[in-house]
């Protein structure tokens, strides 16, 4: 038992670089080119953490801790979030708000790290930061509510254990709502398109991109990584809700969580190399209706 | 049969709220076109997809005229009055999608509080009924162009459908003939005046027209 709950989190640390691999092999199909290799992510994390950082003189303690911040919040998320039906270290009641606000927290630090830089771009990311996520964070947390209206727990390791396929035959319409729902609120988290464009270098258009420029060295590479975790535990609350496998067989379960990872991932290719990224007076529009499809859903649990 | 029809329900939730949340005119126009065929087939539907001339005459012609028909025409008055989209609502969109889930909340504890005298088929039915009529006065009153408070008119009428259909065994079909035909008889006639209104005015927004009475 212990080892599966080790193997619960051990999995998320392990795979989660792989999925931008994997986002970024499928962006490069649909452009006709080769790409780059799969393990591309786990190379420049490496090469990052070889090499010294350099601090402006202009930065305080802030800007040193940030990142150190950042890693234990997904570190901590690891222990809480189930993935594919195994147990998870850490479980209490409650532990879905723990699990909206440790990104909360993660993302403070991110913006107090961008403006203590005192860079205008920087200043500039931080502020549309802290919009969207206000908007979707809703998104997030009245749909987890709903999710935990209709099993009757709140705790993610019991939520997840309980929803089934039996679920979904009973209360279709609310799941596929809360299903889309999140996958925006992914999209989003993760600075993916429509929201933002993780390959532009255009102060004037990123997000997530423009609030790390000053980082450099192992700080860089512990921000990527705790971003491909983020990525990985929000994609782990997706695939519970949409492929609720809880087998007796556990690598059963393992497996068809991973292959449905491997699905959002793909996805998520295609919809970057399909879409354009949405103007920024659009995106909150976006967001709304992201919000609107989870607060409809837990209408229709509620009734 | 509920569960599908519980799903029609929430498609058409999530329809009107699109409505309130989108500009461009071709796109809208669609949608409703969309919304009235799918709610021609409800009558249907309901028959467990039993064939009965009556029901298959009534469907066919509200399939044509709202799938087919309506758009034609508020296509054809689109491209004449070269409007593309709506431009500068007097309510926003993100905020015209929040007060249309405010709306909805309302209407869910509004039904709540009605207790019909028949029994209906879906829970969902009269509150989606409400929120439809809801949303469609919205789109009326806070819209600039003539053509976006149409569609609007029109969203309503299939409000009041959804409502009769719920009662389809006590309402009979030859009423709800005439409302549609009172529809059908509307929407021509507002595509004539409002290619006048452009002709004379050179644009369809209504709220400048109220400048005349002055």
């Amino acid at each position: 038992m212990i080892f599966l709950k080790i193997l619960n989190t051990v999995l998320a640390l392990i795979t989660a670089p792989l999925l931008l691999g994997i986002i970024n092999r499928t962006k490069a199909f649909f452009a006709g080119r080769n790409g780059q290799p799969l393990l591309q992510p786990y190379y420049d994390i490496w090469k990052l953490l070889n090499k010294g950082s350099v601090y402006s003189i202009a930065t305080s303690r802030i800007f040193r801790i940030g990142p150190v911040v950042g890693f234990s919040v997904v570190l901590i998320a690891a222990a809480i979030v189930p993935f594919g039906g195994l147990p998870v270290l850490l479980d209490f009641q409650g532990d879905l708000i723990l699990f909206a606000y440790l990104f909360g927290l993660s993302r403070f630090f991110t913006v107090l790290m961008a403006m203590d830089t005192a860079s205008s771009f920087e200043g500039m990311g931080a502020s549309r930061e802290v919009t969207f996520s206000a908007l979707t964070e809703p998104a997030l947390l009245i749909g987890l509510a709903a999710i935990a209206k209709y099993t009757g727990y709140v705790s993610l390791a019991q939520i997840f254990s309980s929803i089934n396929f039996d679920a979904w035959l009973n209360a279709a319409p609310a799941f596929i709502l809360i299903g889309f729902a999140f996958l925006i609120v992914f999209l989003s988290e993760n600075s993916r398109i429509p929201v933002d464009d993780p390959n532009t270098h255009l102060e004037l258009t990123m997000i997530h991109e423009v609030m790390i420029l000053d980082h450099s060295g192992p700080d860089l590479a512990i921000i990527l990584y705790s971003a491909a975790m983020k990525m990985w535990l929000l994609g782990a609350i997706l695939t519970g809700i949409v492929i609720p496998v809880h087998s007796d067989n556990v690598f059963l379960n393992v497996s068809a969580a991973l292959l449905f990872m491997l699905l959002l991932a793909v996805l998520t290719g295609i919809i970057e190399s399909s879409m354009a990224r949405l103007r920024l007076l659009h995106v909150p529009q976006l967001l709304i209706g992201a919000a609107t499809l989870s607060v409809l859903a837990l209408i229709l649990i509620l009734r | 049969m509920n569960n599908t029809l519980d799903t029609i329900m929430i498609f058409l939730v999530l329809t009107n709220l699109a409505l309130l949340g989108l500009s461009r005119l071709g796109t809208c126009i669609r949608i409703v076109a969309v919304q009235g065929v799918v709610l021609g087939l409800v009558p249907l539907l309901m028959n467990n997809w039993h064939f009965e001339i009556r029901l298959a005459a009534f469907s066919a012609v509200l399939i044509v005229l709202k799938g087919i028909v309506f758009p034609r025409l508020l296509t054809k008055a689109m491209r004449d009055i070269k409007t593309l989209r709506e431009i500068e609502p007097f309510i926003g969109y993100s905020s015209s999608i929040a007060l249309g889930t405010a709306l909805l909340i309302i209407c869910m504890w509004l039904s709540s509080h009605l207790p019909l005298p028949v029994e209906t088929i879906s829970e969902l039915t009269v509150p989606v009924a409400f929120f439809t009529i809801m949303s469609g006065l919205l789109l009326i009153i806070s819209r600039k162009k003539a053509i976006t408070q149409v569609l609007g008119y029109l969203v309503m009428e299939n409000g009041i459908y959804t409502f009769g259909v719920t009662l389809v065994e006590h309402q009979p079909v030859l009423v709800e003939l005439g409302i549609l035909l009172d529809v059908f008889v509307a929407v021509f006639v507002m595509g004539i005046t409002m290619f006048h209104i452009n002709r004379e005015f050179d644009h369809i927004d209504t709220d400048q027209l109220s400048n005349l009475k002055v």
